[in-house]
């Protein structure tokens, strides 16, 4: 069984007597542990697409199965729970709470997850860990670097082990070095089995991918397996080094 | 699969709603006083009347067991115009052979008394004098008993005083320390306006109310005050039931002889007032439940503003926040989660103000009744009461903007910046 299985997904945005076909009919099948990026111009869908990936949004019509549950019509309180559960964001502008250390913003999930606080504070540490935190648990966002900010992200959206992780112009707000630093992290996540989503319009950044969907006016345009997939540069102070195996 | 963590979450928005509160502390403090003030209003005037009430209530024992007094005036009144008073000016007095009437036909009375304030003055003995402020009462034998006096030292008075309308006097606790500091007063003479009395008895204390003594007066026969002071003497007429149980029909049986002696037309109102210990409480609670009626309409007034106050704040925290709602959201919080949170955040801060105006207001409502000498008291069921009001102005005022907060759309909340 396939992890994702999309079918002539479309969606509309009405404004008044407007209105913004953003999908036109995406039909989509992602299997498990794939490492993809979504391509495209600015305006294209990508975001609506992957809200809709993320079941943050629910689709106009079209058939969208998450891990053999149909969840194109759930309504919003099951659409939360599979939220929690079954996908991890990362986004652009990090997104974390501002007056919460890196601890507590890593353990919000297990919070909503109804995890007692003796494992969700395990699990927290351990993720942090992983991404090379964890001697930054009790610093808040302001008073990390961008990257770090995004890796305390990058630990939230896997704290929960989720099925997919989403990650949206992941890069987007930070310098090229530590966007590679980034891409490691997703490198060797994905190694591990991690299914990833990345959502970008920098061709670079799609080439460490091993699939490449790209997408046009709501359409897919093409959807290919990247033939050699560029690694993430190595840096002696963190990058792939920090995800433990 | 799903565990309930319902602890977690509550704990989780406590500290959300803490840290928000703590960020914005002048917001937060402005729409605290408006819950403060209310809570407060209502404490100190419930705790000022709890510490009065006790000792108020147990002063109002003035009469025995089973007694009434009938008086031209009422004992409290709350009306005080001239006209009302007029109506009571003109009512009769009460005559000395009243009470030898009502002792004769008053089958169910075990006893009847009569006593009278006649004068005020100074009295002295060969030792000291006492300020002017000295009350001259004038009483029967069996007043002591009406009116709960009782005989520390010596004897009340007997029915030769009376018949001889003897110079005899038995003084309050207070005169008899004052004017005999080193011995019994037995036996000794005391001077009231020129005439001396022989002290046969020393009275119990009775201790003070509103700050005042009422161990401060001397009492003589009454016969003797009404030889002194005149026949025209206003006069109170006590009457003791043999039991509970036969009072009623003993306050009706004296009320029927009262009124044929001072010829009130069969269905007029009576020309005078009866009053008992119960009536004087009731009629105490009747005034201190104004002022608690008022009070009460204070705290409403101030809370429902400082509800108001409360929703305004949370609607801007509401707005200013949305991008954390939309985070939350993203990560898997419900709606019911946002909510949660945004009412908690308003309980935690009305409670805040709530428990600030509690404790101002006891120790308030107490140093306005220490001021009259009462002991303190901790209204525990008041402080109780306000808490649960203050959570509920807290859920009744937060619900809208928690509700607003909830239905934010998550994609729209995370791009909000
Ligand atoms: N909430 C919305 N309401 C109306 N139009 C929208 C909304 N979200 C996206 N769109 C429109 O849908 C199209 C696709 O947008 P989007 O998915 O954000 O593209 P991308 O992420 O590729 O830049 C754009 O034309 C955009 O204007
Ligand atoms: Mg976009």
């Amino acid at each position: 069984m396939p992890l994702i299985q999309i079918h002539d997904l479309t969606r509309r945005y009405v404004m008044g007597t407007e209105t913004v076909h953003a999908l036109r009919g995406v039909t989509l099948t992602i299997e498990r542990g794939e490492y993809i990026a979504i391509m495209g111009p600015s305006g294209s869908g990508k975001s609506t697409l992957m809200n809709l990936l993320g079941c943050l949004d629910s689709p106009t019509s079209g058939y969208y199965e998450l891990n053999g549950v149909n969840v194109a019509h759930m309504d919003d309180n099951d659409l939360a729970e599979v939220r929690n559960r079954e996908i991890g964001f990362v986004f652009q502008s990090f997104n974390l709470l501002a007056r919460s250390d890196s601890l507590h913003n890593v353990e919000l999930p297990l919070i909503y997850a109804g995890l007692p606080s003796a494992e969700r504070r395990e699990q927290a540490v351990r993720a942090l860990t992983n991404v090379g935190l964890g001697d930054r648990m009790h610093h808040r966002p302001n008073e990390l670097s961008g990257g770090q900010r995004q890796r305390v992200a990058v630990a939230r959206a896997l704290v929960n082990d989720p099925s997919i992780v989403l990650a949206d112009e992941p890069t987007g707000n930070l310098d090229s070095r530590t966007g590679e630093e980034i891409l490691g992290l997703f490198e060797a996540l994905s190694r591990k089995g991690n299914t990833i989503i990345v959502v970008t319009h920098e061709e670079e950044v799609a080439q460490h991918a091993r699939r490449i969907i790209r997408i046009r006016d709501g359409l897919i345009a093409a959807d290919e397996v990247n033939p050699n997939p560029r690694a993430a540069m190595k840096f002696a102070a963190g990058g792939t080094s920090m995800v433990a195996a | 699969m799903k565990r309930l963590n319902l602890f977690s979450e509550l704990r989780e928005a406590f500290a959300m709603a803490i840290n928000a509160i703590a960020a914005h502390k002048l917001r937060s403090s402005l729409t605290l006083l408006g819950i403060l003030i209310g809570v407060f209003s209502i404490i100190v005037v419930m705790t000022a009347i709890r510490a009065l009430q006790g000792n108020i209530e147990s002063n109002m024992q003035q009469l025995g067991s089973d007694t009434f007094q009938m008086q031209r005036f009422p004992a409290i009144r709350v009306d005080d115009d001239s006209e009302s008073m007029d109506k009571y000016f003109r009512r009769k007095r009460f005559y000395y052979p009243d009470a030898a009437s009502i002792r004769e036909r008053a089958t169910l009375a075990k006893s009847v008394g009569v006593s009278a304030d006649a004068d005020v003055g100074a009295v002295a003995s060969r030792f000291r004098k006492t300020n002017p402020s000295i009350s001259f009462r004038g009483m029967s034998p069996e007043a002591f008993e009406t009116q709960n006096y009782s005989v520390a030292e010596g004897r009340p008075f007997v029915e030769s005083d009376m018949s001889g309308s003897r110079n005899v006097a038995v003084l309050g606790a207070d005169v008899a320390k004052k004017l005999f500091p080193f011995g019994s007063p037995l036996g000794e003479w005391v001077q009231f306006k020129g005439v001396k009395y022989n002290v046969v008895g020393v009275l119990e204390p009775k201790g003070s109310m509103f700050g005042r003594s009422q161990d401060e007066f001397m009492v003589v026969p009454i016969t003797t005050v009404l030889n002194r002071y005149g026949r025209e003497t206003s006069l109170r007429i006590q009457v003791q039931a043999h039991s509970q149980s036969v009072y009623p029909d003993t306050l009706e049986q004296v009320r029927g002889i009262l009124r044929a002696l001072r010829k009130v037309p069969p269905g007029e109102e009576d020309d005078f007032e009866i009053v008992s210990n119960d009536s004087l409480i009731k009629q105490f609670r009747t005034i201190t439940l104004a002022v608690r009626a008022g009070a009460g309409v204070i705290a409403s007034i101030a809370l429902v503003a400082a509800g108001i106050g409360i929703m305004n704040i949370m609607l801007v925290s509401v707005t200013e926040r949305t991008k954390e709602i939309g985070i939350r959201r993203a990560i898997g919080a419900k709606k019911r989660n946002i909510m949660t949170q945004f009412i908690l955040e308003a309980v935690v801060l009305s409670e805040i103000g709530g428990i600030i105006g509690i404790v101002l207001g006891i120790v308030a409502g107490n140093l306005a009744a220490a001021a009259l000498n009462t002991p303190p008291v901790f209204p525990w069921d008041w402080a109780l009461i306000g808490l649960a009001v203050c959570s509920v102005v807290g859920i009744a005022f937060g619900t809208y903007p928690a509700w607003k907060a909830a239905n934010l759309d998550p994609i729209e909340s995370l791009r909000y910046e």
